[in-house]
């Protein structure tokens, strides 16, 4: 649907981001908190000690309270995909729903029985029991971020599947490739790691406001140290799992790559940007500088693109107008084979319509022929092709320096609780309370780099957003975008509510 | 002696009862459910493709046609 009302792609796709990142609020604090709370658990469970389990129940608690604003919030994602999303909805529903729905049943049960026993099952349960049942708890919600992790994944880099375009659907031709396609796995284990850090960041929040208004202390003191720990190993893991990610988006979409690095003019032996400012004005084939000014560190973006050191890394005018010496096709080419296959699409359709079958069958054998090129035969423009650049930028910019950041504060944090002096560090303190936020910022940027970064493709290189999106009136999608607003915040701001009173109370109120 | 049924009943039953901050968080958790599926499925998310067509094939043929549709240049 190319001559779609754009301002109708553009509000359904903020309608959806917007869904999105409010859902991401909950999930990776759900993700992370649920370890801890299992860290927490076997130690107490190691020692005996009672002042581990208030530490537990307290923090099990907060769990519960994000838990259960979070819970259901992406049913919402759902409910968007068959309104708003129809087209893609369709094509890739068959592929998608079940296992989705799979895990929506098993994350049901996994709730209804572990929660329950982690949360009614304080002295109603062996010791051991609890403690199984909150790791499974945390097992449990982490492997039910799976398939829609992999889903995003597939969307970004489609393996494993075929389209048949009798039915319009893709359809499964290797499950295991769809698991474990490297996207998928970079994917899963980047986001789920980053829920490590975010809630570390979260525990460490708390328990500095606690050092700061001298309540708690010793709980504080515990919880830092745990928390420290699962936080400076999980921000490692997502260091490796980002630089995989990275890797994994120079190999299948090197757009994005050369969009978030700024990088226009592709070279060899590509310089990483540390720090810079973007030219609005750049575009796309024009002679202007990219950045108002920038540093960068010679050399290693062409060794983390490409995992060898001087190597030729592609910039977004290489990839839109094509590089002969680098073989890479330009878009416009692209959009031609594109352009057939959209063609060849029609033919198959009308001929099948007329129940001609030889012509049928030839158009098929043409449009298997171009079929990879699909989506480029939707685009209107070679610099369509191109994502914000500013915006995949800045996000992946804002991300690094703040995933830089984290193991350091994580590092403070344990030296000083350690050397026993952490209520000394008044100016540490301040930072750790501001850490939880700035772990949402980067969460969130991350996000936005992924999602902006893989424009305007809904399936990477078969189908743009906007033939994804359903024509419905503008107006619709604006008065639901509003709408979700409102819910949202009134929900956010529930959850805030509880759970500062919560943090107020503390463990004596668990 | 208890049957396994009602050991598990009176785990829930009790665990339900001893709540305290989880009545208010099972207070929003339902409001919360009738508002997305009694207000926001049933009234402004209907399913487009099983809202406008009847079988999975005139479906089919309304994906295609829209994926059919060449692109609109740009000048």
């Amino acid at each position: 649907m190319v001559d779609v009302d754009l301002s109708l792609v553009n509000w359904s796709r903020a309608q959806f981001a917007m869904t999105a990142m409010y859902h991401w609020i909950f999930v990776p604090l759900t993700l992370g908190l649920s370890f801890l709370c299992a860290m927490f658990e076997s130690i107490y469970v190691r020692t005996g000690n009672e002042k581990w389990k208030a530490i537990t129940r307290f923090w099990m608690t907060l769990f519960g309270i994000n838990f259960a604003i979070g819970v259901a919030t992406g049913i919402i994602l759902e409910f968007e995909f068959g309104t708003n999303w129809s087209n893609y909805s369709w094509m890739v529903g068959d592929i998608f729903g079940a296992p989705l729905a799979v895990e929506g049943i098993f994350a049901f049960f996994l709730e209804a029985t572990f929660f329950a026993v982690m949360f009614f099952g304080w002295d109603r349960v062996s010791k051991g029991f609890h403690l199984f049942s909150t790791w499974m708890v945390a097992i449990g919600s982490n492997l039910s971020a799976l398939w829609i992790l992999v889903a995003n994944a597939w969307m970004q880099y489609p393996v494993g599947m075929a389209f048949n375009p009798e039915t319009a659907r893709f359809e499964m031709e290797n499950f295991w490739a769809v698991l474990f396609s490297p996207v998928a796995i970079s994917k899963f284990t980047h986001a789920t790691s980053s829920g490590f850090v975010l809630a570390s960041l979260f525990v460490v929040a708390i328990s500095s406001w606690y050092l700061l208004k001298g309540r708690h202390v010793e709980m504080a003191k515990k919880s830092i140290i745990v928390a420290s720990v699962f936080g400076l190993l999980g921000s490692v893991y997502v260091a490796f799992t980002g630089d995989e990610a990275a890797f994994e988006n120079a190999q299948h979409q090197p757009m994005k790559l050369a969009a978030y690095e700024g990088l226009y003019k592709g070279e060899n032996n590509a310089g990483l940007v540390a720090l810079g400012m973007i030219n609005s004005a750049k575009k796309p084939g024009d002679s202007q500088h990219p950045f108002l000014f920038e540093v960068k560190v010679p050399g290693l973006l062409s060794l983390l693109a490409n995992r060898e050191s001087g190597s030729f890394v592609p910039g977004i005018d290489d990839l839109v107008y094509g590089n002969k010496e680098q073989k890479i096709m330009g878009v416009a080419e692209k959009m031609k084979i594109g352009q057939k296959a959209v063609a060849d699409l029609a033919a198959f359709k009308q001929a099948r319509k007329e129940k001609n079958d030889v012509v049928a069958a030839e158009a098929l054998t043409r449009f298997t022929a171009n079929k990879e090129y699909l989506g480029y035969g939707y685009l209107s423009t070679p610099e369509e092709a191109v994502p914000p650049v500013s915006t995949a930028f800045y996000s992946f910019h804002i991300m690094v320096v703040l995933g830089t950041f984290f193991p350091v504060l994580f590092i403070a944090f344990l030296f000083f609780t350690l050397k026993g002096s952490i209520r000394q560090q008044r100016w540490l303190l301040p930072l750790g309370v501001l850490s939880f936020f700035l772990g949402h910022v980067a969460g969130q940027m991350g996000w936005a780099v992924a999602e902006v970064g893989r424009q305007p493709w809904a399936i990477q290189g078969l189908m743009p957003v906007k033939v994804a999106t359903t024509n419905l009136a503008v107006g619709h999608v604006q008065a639901t975008f509003f709408m979700f607003l409102g819910v949202f915040t009134l929900l956010l701001i529930a959850e805030i509510k509880i759970m500062t009173k919560q943090i107020s109370i503390g463990p004596e109120g668990v | 002696m208890a049957g396994p049924f009602t050991s598990v009943y009176t785990f829930y039953r009790n665990g339900f009862k001893a709540m305290t901050v989880g009545r208010t968080l099972w207070k929003i958790i339902v409001i919360k459910l009738i508002i997305m599926f009694a207000v926001l499925k049933l009234f402004f998310f209907p399913n487009y493709l099983k809202t406008n067509f009847q079988t999975d094939e005139q479906r089919a043929d309304h994906v295609l046609e829209q994926l059919s549709r060449p692109a609109v240049p740009n000048h």
